[in-house]
């Protein structure tokens, strides 16, 4: 095979240059599955290996993507006023959706990959594949705003503090993805919170500002456009009088579910064209993205089917309570409000943050389910708990995994 | 206790919460959920009286020493007996267990048809084959020595009673040494006389356990049983709890012991009548209970001993399971388990006089030209049983299944357990994305291949690894496949930190390697968990 033997033959040597090797070996084994064979055990291998198991997580992810994209653009007219209509302006909608998130990407990218490769290749193992799912949710989980120097820094503090330092992959306790956004929140509290954040490409939401558009809005797309006789990117693009940006749930706090319809429509917040981080708003591609990871057995449904329990026993509490009217939304307007069902699907599903035992998951996703819907409804400053929820819950896990193997020891110790 | 405690805690709650649910209801004008809870109440009481009271009788019962794990002393039915499916009608009796985890691996090469007899000259006894065994035993015979079946080959010094004998008459060729002197096998060239030494078997009637016991050992047919935990040959002068033989095997490609069976039901009866001679319990016969499975009279006819019909993937027909759902191996207790061509051995020994280690040896695997069944006997040379029936390139030779079997040198002889070889594909090439898009269809249990929509689709595995050791990420996939109650991967961590008491209360004892075999097989992380867990059992050995 000629493109094996290009590869062998680029291969740096691994003593002089180590990390050189390491990056080597990464993209080595992703273009070609090894050639090792089993020794002593078994003779045959599920077909099944790390590498695979990530992707497809990334690959259920690739719908919030697409929508993603779309809804950055899409909410950055909808605050001028302009193109209401799904597919009117489309083009633009999908260029100013890439000019925000692709650099998010990369950004993460280089920083995660490179301090993964770098501390693989000082402790002399292979690159880990925890990063490939990782670095494909933190741009998801993002406000499209969000300075790109911000993002570099919790990115690393995640990566360095929340994984490395407890050993790589398979070995950390919190969530990364969400650690680097948990970073944000606590240490620049503006950038992920308030009504403004949501809309891109303004200097400032507020009524009569104008777009803020770059060299590739005006110059690299226009051109684009203009050639094929499309609408271009309008520099005296404002926002419109009236528009506030809060989100659903922002208003939810405000006045319960009657103020969340007087902006939006329970169908609009169940496709998603809604403000909020990149690949939360979208509650139908995101269930279909549960679904193939459930049908596929990469996640576990016990995580997503006990947070589901554990969202609704939480509003009926809330419910029951009943002191003011957020507390008064039922549960399945909950459910298609905020980033339930994203964290439901993508972040409590993390098998290594996660209890590790078929009761311990049950339990775990109930605790998340509780939790979260609780810091969501009565945390007066940010009206949204999963990140919280879910990182509490990951502290927790090994408890409760204690307990539920506490369990079987003792049944198995009684009596004997 | 558990679920009294628990009912407990919800009473109290309910009770408590009372006050409060009445007054948010009088302020409704509802009384309905106010008498609802009432009533809920009386009955969680009601229910928590006749658990305590059924817990009691339990824990009496059990001091009493009655099963309690079978039988149900409660004053409540057992969940099991109202949700759990009654035996299907091909079922006789009433001892009917379906296991749904595990999973079926289902490869190319299956042994059907009876092949002509080869002819095998030589045949090994391997002292490495029994866990535990000094690797320097005594040899007994000399390179020259002519041998009858029967004759002692060698035996351990730290336990001299126990003989190890020569499967076939002939002349002793080679004393085999391996690292340190070690002997990896005596190996004898067949005269293809067979000319056995005779026993003089006693009376099973009126023979008692200690005479028995003493015969078996001279005989050299003691080293045919076999003692969980640990997999060791059994100490003679201890009584196992029971005694479990599994008489259907799940394994890929494993033969059909129902046809091995065949001609051998006088000798089998026999074997079982000795076995429970051997222990103060019960001999247990594991039955194959799956669906549109032709099994032997010899084992649904079994007589004075138990039967249990396990129904569902592999790896229902591994004895360990098997004990796991009867008598777990809970610290300080001891089973003896053995083997259908075992029994048989035994079974003749005692009908006959004579050491006859014939067995039928299934010749499996994509990479053999004719698969079948050969009669040989034990530790057949492998390179006589095959001769060119293996296909041209690179192949593995495995003595037994592809999960558990012992990877085959050179020159190398069946195990002295096994009774099957497995030919595959040397999987040592590189592929192109082989990890995202395989080209070649493999085996596997996760829903990201097309493998469902082809269930009786026969793969031709080969032994590639699909991808690289990794640290454990995955949880709960072990457990998918191991039809028992125990947490395989948090096993596997408190072995790799010498955590002693943990792994004795996550239950090492009742695994073996083929146990765990499909665990590592499905393992995405590619952990070696079969060694892990013999390192264990060392350990425990040692610390025990």
């Amino acid at each position: 095979m000629g493109l094996i033997d290009f590869f062998k033959k680029i291969e740096p040597d691994k003593k002089k240059s180590p990390f050189l090797h390491t990056a080597y070996d990464a993209f080595f084994t992703f273009a070609f599955a090894p050639n090792t064979v089993t020794r002593g055990g078994v003779h045959i291998r599920d077909g099944m290996d790390l590498k695979r198991l990530m992707v497809h997580v990334v690959i259920a992810m690739q719908l919030c993507y697409l929508f993603g994209t779309y809804n950055i653009g899409h909410q950055h007219f909808a605050a001028a006023g302009m193109y209401p209509g799904f597919m009117e302006g489309f083009h633009l909608k999908l260029a100013h959706g890439l000019i925000q998130l692709l650099p998010l990407f990369i950004v993460t990218h280089v920083v995660g990959l490179g301090i993964e490769f770098y501390f693989a290749a000082k402790k002399g193992h292979a690159v880990e594949e925890g990063f490939l799912v990782s670095g494909a949710l933190i741009p998801l989980i993002m406000p499209p705003d969000i300075p790109l120097w911000i993002l570099a820094i919790s990115v690393a503090f995640a990566v360095i503090i929340g994984k490395e330092a407890f050993g790589g992959t398979g070995m950390n306790i919190w969530n990364i993805a969400l650690l680097a956004r948990v970073f944000i929140f606590f240490a620049y509290p503006t950038t992920i919170s308030g009504d403004e954040v949501w809309v891109s490409g303004y200097t400032k939401l507020a009524p009569g500002m104008a777009a803020d558009y770059g060299w590739w809005h005006t110059s690299f797309f226009n051109s684009i456009f203009s050639f094929f006789n499309l609408d271009t990117f309008n520099t005296a693009t404002v926002v419109m009088d009236g528009y506030t940006g809060a989100t659903p749930l922002a208003l939810a706090y405000q006045g319960g579910w009657d103020r969340v319809t007087e902006v939006y429509s329970a169908s609009q917040l169940l496709w998603g064209s809604v403000p909020g981080s990149i690949g939360e708003t979208s509650k139908v591609l995101i269930i279909l993205g549960a679904l193939f990871l459930i049908v596929t057995k990469v996640a576990s449904w016990r995580i997503m089917a006990g947070m589901v329990v554990g969202g609704i026993v939480g509003t009926w509490l809330l419910n029951w309570w009943g002191a003011t009217p957020f507390m008064m939304i039922p549960w399945y307007y909950q459910f298609i409000m905020g980033s339930f069902l994203f964290a439901m699907a993508f972040m409590a599903t993390d098998p290594v943050t996660a209890c590790s035992t078929d009761k311990g998951k049950w339990i775990y996703g109930i605790l998340i389910g509780v939790i979260g819907m609780i810091i969501r409804v009565m945390n007066p400053a940010y009206p949204e708990g999963w990140m919280l929820a879910i990182l509490f819950a990951n502290t927790f896990a090994p408890t409760i995994d204690h307990f539920v193997l506490d369990a079987n020891i003792k049944k198995r110790l009684k009596s004997a | 206790m558990k679920t009294v405690n628990t009912s407990f805690i919800l009473l109290f709650f309910l009770i408590n919460s009372d006050n409060a649910l009445f007054g948010q209801s009088s302020a409704g004008g509802s009384d309905l959920t106010f008498y609802g809870l009432v009533g809920l109440s009386a009955v969680l009481l009601i229910w928590a009286l006749l658990s305590i009271a059924g817990n009691l009788m339990k824990i009496e019962a059990e001091k009493q020493g009655i099963d309690t794990v079978r039988n149900n002393f409660g004053f409540l039915p057992d969940l099991r007996d109202i949700f759990g499916k009654p035996s299907p009608a091909r079922i006789p009796e009433k001892n009917y267990i379906k296991l749904r985890k595990g999973h079926d691996i289902l490869l190319e090469g299956v042994a059907e048809q009876i092949l002509e007899t080869p002819e095998v000259n030589r045949f090994a006894v391997r002292p490495g084959d029994f866990h535990y065994m000094s690797p320097i035993p005594k040899v007994e015979v000399e390179i020259g020595d002519d041998v009858m079946a029967g004759d002692v080959l060698f035996y351990d010094k730290k336990r001299p009673e126990i003989k190890y004998v020569s499967p076939v008459s002939g002349e002793v060729v080679e004393i085999r040494r391996g690292e340190k002197r070690s002997i990896e096998a005596v190996v004898i060239l067949s005269d293809k006389k067979n000319q056995y030494k005779e026993f003089n078997p006693p009376a099973i009637d009126s023979a008692d356990r200690e005479q028995i016991v003493q015969f078996m050992l001279e005989s050299g047919v003691w080293p045919l049983l076999n003692e969980r935990p640990y997999d060791i040959v059994p100490d003679p002068a201890s009584v196992p709890d029971h005694i479990f033989i599994s008489t259907f095997d799940t394994a890929p490609l494993a033969p059909d012991l129902s046809k091995v069976v065949q001609g051998n039901e006088i000798a089998f009866a026999k074997g079982l009548e000795v076995l429970s001679k051997l222990t103060n319990g019960k001999v247990i016969l594991g039955i194959d209970g799956r669906k549109g499975r032709n099994v032997s009279g010899a084992f649904s006819g079994a007589e004075g001993v138990e039967k249990y019909w396990f129904d569902g993937p592999h790896p229902a027909g591994n004895v360990g399971v098997q004990i796991h759902h009867i008598y777990p191996l809970k610290p300080g207790r001891k089973v003896w388990t053995s083997t259908v061509h075992e029994v048989i051995t035994i079974g003749r020994m005692f009908l006959e006089g004579r050491y006859d280690a014939s067995r039928w040896v299934a010749l499996t695997g994509a990479e053999l030209h004719q698969t079948g069944y050969v009669k040989t006997y034990q530790g057949a040379s492998v390179n006589d049983l095959l001769k060119s029936n293996v296909k041209e390139g690179k192949q593995r030779l495995v003595s037994g299944d592809v999960l558990s079997g012992r990877q085959l040198g050179a020159d190398d002889f069946l195990s002295f357990r096994d009774d099957q070889i497995t030919v595959l594909k040397e999987g040592d090439y590189y592929e192109l994305f082989g990890w995202l898009l395989p080209i070649e269809p493999r085996p596997s249990v996760s829903g990201t291949f097309p493998n469902f929509l082809y269930p009786e689709h026969r793969f031709e595995a080969n032994t590639n690894t699909h991808g690289e050791r990794r640290a454990f990420v995955v949880s709960g996939l072990y457990e998918s496949v191991l039809p028992m109650d125990i947490y395989p991967m948090h096993l596997m961590k408190a072995i790799m930190t010498n955590d002693f008491e943990k792994m004795e209360g996550l239950g090492i004892t009742e695994l073996s390697e083929e146990d765990i075999a499909l665990c590592e097989f499905v393992c995405v992380s590619k952990s070696p968990l079969q060694s892990i867990l013999r390192k264990g059992l060392d350990i425990m050995k040692e610390q025990s």
